[in-house]
């Protein structure tokens, strides 16, 4: 294999595995689930799909073909599942956070109790 | 190369626990837990590419699947109470 696309290979794992990274920082850290939702998706979609499409260049045909496969099927998923749970979410009585922190801080009056993660 | 994407990935899976563990509400552990198996599908297959056997593929897939099913069957449950239910627990309509 060439060495120009051993360095792209390299290029969008190393990508994907920053992505990853982001992805689960967001879902420790952002403040309620639907804000997490949108965290877990960059996962979903630029983690996995730049570390499949790395893998792709390291094994012969049908190895990328099979990766190909992985990558369709996790991109027709995760928003399925992802939407389902949007939803649960919803009829389960949850709402999305608006306003600003501050400003839900005012209307809490005791900012001590606001749910932060 | 394939140690760097393992080495993040399992950092990451271990950040998805922390919020499956701390998570408020049960939504936010099914988005955890489905985000990990996710990942885990990745894991399964850089693990395949640095042991040198790309044969893991197949599991990989296999568990893409397992962990959608598992994670619809999960949120249904959780929205309708009862797996078989054609109604909501509430007895409302879906819009």
């Amino acid at each position: 294999m060439g060495t120009a696309l051993q360095l792209l290979s390299w290029a969008l794992i190393l990508a994907g595995a920053f992505f990853t990274l982001v992805g689960a920082l967001g879902i420790l850290r952002l403040p309620d689930v639907f804000t997490r939702m949108h965290a877990a998706g960059m996962t979903d979609t630029m983690g996995a799909g730049l570390i499949l499409g790395g893998l792709c260049f390291q094994g012969d045909g049908i190895t990328a073909v099979r990766l190909l496969l992985i990558l369709v099927f996790l991109w027709f998923t995760c928003p399925v599942s992802t939407h389902a749970l949007a939803r649960a979410a919803l009829q389960g009585g949850l709402r999305p956070l608006t306003g600003t922190a501050a400003q839900r801080d005012v209307a809490a009056q005791t900012p001590a109790s606001r749910q932060d993660p | 190369m394939f140690a760097v994407a393992v080495a993040a990935l399992l950092v990451a899976m271990a950040m998805a626990v922390t919020r499956a563990l701390l998570g408020p509400t049960a939504y936010d552990r099914v988005l955890a837990l489905n985000n990990m198996g996710t990942k885990t599908v990745v894991l399964i297959a850089a693990l395949g590419f640095l042991s040198g056997r790309p044969d893991f593929l197949d599991l990989a897939l296999v568990y893409a699947l397992i962990n959608f099913i598992g994670t619809v069957a999960v949120l249904k449950y959780i929205e309708y109470g009862d797996l078989g239910a054609a109604k909501r627990a509430d007895g409302g309509t879906d819009a």
